[in-house]
């Protein structure tokens, strides 16, 4: 039995349907991070998992206990939000010892408690100053500690770095993942950043429109997205998405890459469970990702199966690290990442090594992965 | 508030029942005057007497609203209200178009062409609105005589506009003041003046807070009553001093159903704008407490 | 070496034009006439009344300084001390009150009430309507004779009896009753959009630390309504100081001189008593009042909109 386990979990307001039937469970120690697009439904989730609303159909458990029916202070949760909600006419200290005070924990034990956090999270010198005083990086740190005092089951956080600039982000995130590491907490995460997904979960849960689109470890969502929409969502730039024709050549299965000037590119795929074989003559949906299209020498020289294709190259755009060469290929504009020396001049011929073992299938109108 | 997942327990019905209930006791306690006016102002004055304030009139007559309106005793003259009521629309309508169209002036001028001082100045005009007007009755007085204007409409329309500058310009000045600056530096790079930026540009997007200023000064203005008594003659008297001259009045018998229908008279005008635009009506009330 | 012309020419025949210049001058020529208006009709009849509370003015100001003379006889006199006295009551109970109901309704009103916005317009009516009327339907309706006393008796307690209107220690109490329930409605417009403006995330995490609704309100929610406090407080001090119209409709200052309040004081020492001088020291005082709040409050919120 998982320690956190969502069940058959539905959600109406009055007679729309905002969470359709999720089923997630998480192992003590976890981090599930539940990403999509604004609207899809996490922040909801995360609101049912903390009681602060409440479950049309379906179970919730922490721990092996029924919690539908608990209110929020007795599900041994605790929460971090969005703009921190610290409570503005307190200090930083007795923001921290505010849910220990509500249960009445003795005044000494709870000062003992906000100084070993404020320890923990460095802001032990914050601790009289009030939320006003404080920089966001700061605030957020303080929202932390008041969940972390209470040494709860499950640590909620509902996009808690959203609020800060860039580079904040990412070393909170950091920091996010160390806490993680050292503390061996039970989390869930709620985020719209797939970069923050793939850096802090154990598994993500992809949402959207109220149902989750995929549920795995991120090396599986990224590598093996469920569908288009997976593919589509996760990874920076996004993944490649262009409709190829199969077609059954000498025995083998190939698909047919449109090219701007001339003939389409004939790609071979090692096409294991034959599903593509079964189309034949069909148009399916290829995805492929930048890094998997390079310039010749960058390519994985442990794939097995690398094509060439040569076209023109549109648009080059060096970022000092890598070169992204943009070609116009299946009729779209087209993502290759190249190394950072690869002599690519805009507007010339140039050689593109597809990395075929990478390359994941969708069908057209399930958009649904087949190969 | 949002709600806790547990289904709602017994306590949780009990204290919301509670809530209407203080609610609804709180909702008659405001209505009840009104009512009692009302409902008064249609009886006999016999039932008034013998009878029970609160109960409906069991002969519904309208002489006292006819009374009120022409022939009640005001003063000297058994006029009714009639001419005050006149007398206080023609107060009213100058002063508050005047003292808005200043008002929006200067809120235009304190915040889209700022000068050295211009906050002392904003500081002094807002410290005005709060005066206490006994302060100010006296040399307000012998002004009025002084320029001829003693007990005349036209002086009564002149003190209300000097007193109600003071929130009009506070009104117009946060309102402009969240106005994109931008657009008016825009304008003038496109060659407009002063005057063509205020008319072309600020004040057709000034709807809320014109209707917002004009619902306040109307209220202010046809409800005053100091003003009215210090500075007015019977032929420039407002309603409220006549409808206290009619309700004050010791001798005699006292009518109270021809009261409570000079006081309902009196109430109406701001009574309908309230219930028309009661939100911009709010509004202003929010915004003369200053927060903002 | 030479300078050349255009060094040596003088900026002011650069050809700006008259147009530019007035463009210069027309914001503050709009806001003059305005800001005399102002200086004159307020600050300067401050002036000349504050100097009239000097002089010995009777029925007509006169102009020689005798000092504080007046201020003397003001508070020599026990009526002037009764206008204070009934101030102080009226003034704590009233704005007590209101903020005690306005703040309670606001709280109930928050609680997503079905029919809230049927019961907002009759919370807040009363604001809408003369001191005067609402004195006359308060004067009826708490006469012994017609009003409530008569409506209980009718309704067989024989003996219930409320004349504190006719009464002189209790009259100033009725002022407090009609006082409240013209302006407590707007006290509780404020508070209601003081709450509203409370993050909701600051509620959740209340839930979620295990505070109970009594907690919440008392420990988080009422301290972050401070500037709301601070806003209804002077506003409604501020009304109380300048109580005028009520008072005369309600009982006319009476029973005898039991409800005076300074702003009677003051009309009936200047204009049916003919003592203008001690009328205006009177008037002077008042001031003094309001400025005592006011200025420190604008000061700070300047202050504050300048700094934001």
């Amino acid at each position: 039995m998982a320690f956190l386990e969502i069940r058959n979990l539905c959600k109406r307001f009055g007679a729309a349907e905002v969470l359709k039937r999720i089923d997630l469970s998480l192992e003590r120690g976890g981090f599930l991070v539940l990403v999509g697009p604004s609207g899809c439904g996490k922040s909801t989730l995360l609101n049912t998992i903390a009681g602060l609303e409440t479950v049309s159909e379906g179970e919730i458990r922490i721990n092996g206990r029924r919690v539908n029916e608990l209110r929020p202070s007795d599900r041994d949760i605790a929460m971090v939000f969005q703009s921190y909600a610290l409570y503005p006419n307190m200090t930083v200290a007795q923001n921290i010892a505010f849910g220990l005070e509500m249960r009445g924990v003795p005044k000494a034990e709870r000062e003992r408690a906000v100084r070993e956090v404020a320890e923990t999270l460095q802001i032990s010198r914050l601790l009289a100053r009030r939320p006003s005083q404080l920089s966001g990086g700061q605030r957020q740190r303080v929202a932390m500690g008041r969940a972390l005092v209470r040494k709860p089951q499950v640590f909620l956080f509902d996009e808690p770095l959203s609020n800060l600039d860039a580079k904040l982000r990412v070393d909170m995130r950091t920091e996010i993942k160390q806490l993680h590491l050292n503390l061996g907490t039970t989390i869930v995460y709620v985020t719209h950043d797939q970069v923050e997904a793939m850096t802090l979960a154990s598994v993500i849960a992809v949402l959207k429109d109220g149902e989750v689109q995929q549920f795995g470890t991120p090396e599986k969502i990224y590598n093996e997205p469920a569908n288009i929409f997976v593919a589509d969502f996760m990874g920076s730039p996004s993944m490649n998405l262009v409709s190829v024709d199969v077609v059954r050549a000498n025995g083998a299965t190939a698909v047919a890459l449109a090219r701007a000037d001339g003939e389409p590119a004939l790609l071979q795929v090692a096409d294991s469970n034959g599903a593509l074989r079964e189309r034949a003559g069909q148009s399916v949906i290829l995805g492929i990702r930048p890094e998997a299209v390079t310039d010749i020498d960058g390519a994985d020289r442990h794939a097995r199966n690398v094509v060439r294709v040569a076209c023109i190259a549109e648009v080059v755009e060096p970022t000092g690290s890598d070169t992204y060469v943009v070609a116009k290929l299946g009729g779209r504009d087209f993502v290759a990442r190249m190394r950072a020396d690869a002599d690519v001049a805009p507007k010339s011929q140039t050689v593109f090594a597809f990395n075929m073992d990478r390359a994941a299938f969708f069908d057209p109108k399930t958009e649904l992965r087949i190969a | 508030m949002t709600g806790a997942a547990a289904p709602a327990p017994a306590s949780t019905v009990l204290v919301r029942a509670a809530i209407y209930t203080l609610l609804l006791i709180f909702a008659v306690y405001y209505l009840l005057p009104l009512f009692v006016m009302v409902v008064n102002s249609l009886k006999e004055l016999n039932e008034i007497r013998q009878g029970n304030m609160l109960a409906l009139p069991q002969q519904v007559t309208i002489e006292p609203w006819k009374s009120a309106w022409s022939t009640a005793q005001i003063g000297v003259q058994p006029t009714g209200l009639r001419p005050y009521f006149l007398n206080s629309i023609m107060m009213v309508v100058p002063a508050v178009a005047i003292s808005t169209l200043l008002g929006a002036l200067n809120g235009y001028v304190l915040t889209k062409w700022r000068f050295r001082g211009d906050t002392v100045i904003f500081g002094l005009m807002l410290f005005a609105c709060f005066i206490p007007f006994q302060i100010v009755l006296i040399p307000m007085a012998r002004i009025l005589g002084m320029i001829g204007l003693a007990g005349t409409t036209p002086g009564l329309v002149l003190v209300h506009i000097v007193y109600g500058l003071g929130f009009t310009t506070l009104f117009f000045r946060n309102y402009y003041a969240a106005f994109p600056t931008e657009l008016v530096k825009a304008a003038q790079v496109d060659g407009a003046g002063f005057f063509r930026i205020f008319g072309r540009i600020l004040l057709p997007s000034s709807g809320p807070i014109i209707v917002v200023t004009v619902i306040w000064q109307f209220t202010n203005i046809w409800n005053d009553f100091l003003f009215g008594a210090s500075f007015a003659d019977f032929d420039s008297l407002p309603m409220t001093v006549a409808l206290n001259n009619l309700v004050s009045s010791s001798t005699g018998v006292k009518e109270y159903n021809v009261h409570f229908a000079g006081a309902i008279m009196a109430a109406l005008p701001t009574l309908l704008v309230y219930i028309v635009a009661g939100r911009y009506f709010v509004r202003g009330l929010m915004a003369g407490a200053v927060k903002g | 070496m030479t300078l050349s012309q255009a060094e040596v020419a003088p900026v002011a025949t650069a050809p700006r034009g008259l147009r530019a210049y007035a463009q210069d001058w027309l914001p503050r020529l709009v806001l003059a006439p305005s800001f005399a208006v102002i200086l004159l009709f307020v600050y300067g009849f401050i002036v000349f009344t504050a100097y009239l509370s000097t002089t010995n003015s009777t029925i007509l100001p006169r102009f020689d300084f005798v000092g504080l003379v007046n201020y003397q006889k003001l508070f020599a006199q026990p009526s002037w001390w009764t206008a204070l006295k009934n101030l102080m009551i009226f003034g704590v109970l009233y704005i007590g009150i209101c903020t005690g109901i306005g703040l309670l309704l606001a709280i109930f009103l928050d609680q997503k009430i079905r029919g809230e916005g049927v019961l907002r317009p009759i919370y807040l009516y009363p604001m809408a309507l003369s001191f005067i009327v609402t004195g006359t339907a308060w004067k009826w309706f708490l006469d012994p004779g017609i009003g409530l006393e008569q409506v209980v008796q009718n309704w067989g307690w024989e003996t219930f009896t409320f004349d504190w209107i006719k009464n002189s220690r209790m009259a100033i109490y009725t002022v407090v009753i009609a006082a409240v329930w013209q302006s407590s409605g707007f006290v509780m417009a404020m508070f209601l959009a003081g709450l509203r403006g409370i993050d909701t995330e600051i509620m959740r995490a209340a839930q979620i630390d295990g505070a109970s609704a009594l907690k919440l309100y008392r420990r988080i929610v009422i301290p972050m309504l401070r500037p709301a406090f601070l806003s209804a407080f002077v506003v409604l001090a501020h009304l109380a100081i300048k109580s005028y119209d009520l008072v005369i409709a309600l009982t006319g200052g009476g029973p005898g001189r039991a409800t005076e309040l300074p702003a009677t004081f003051m009309y009936s020492y200047t204009f049916t008593r003919n003592q203008m001088g001690v009328g205006a020291a009177s008037a002077v005082i008042m001031l003094a009042m309001v400025a005592s709040i006011m200025i420190p409050y604008l000061y700070t919120e300047l202050k504050h909109e300048a700094r934001s």
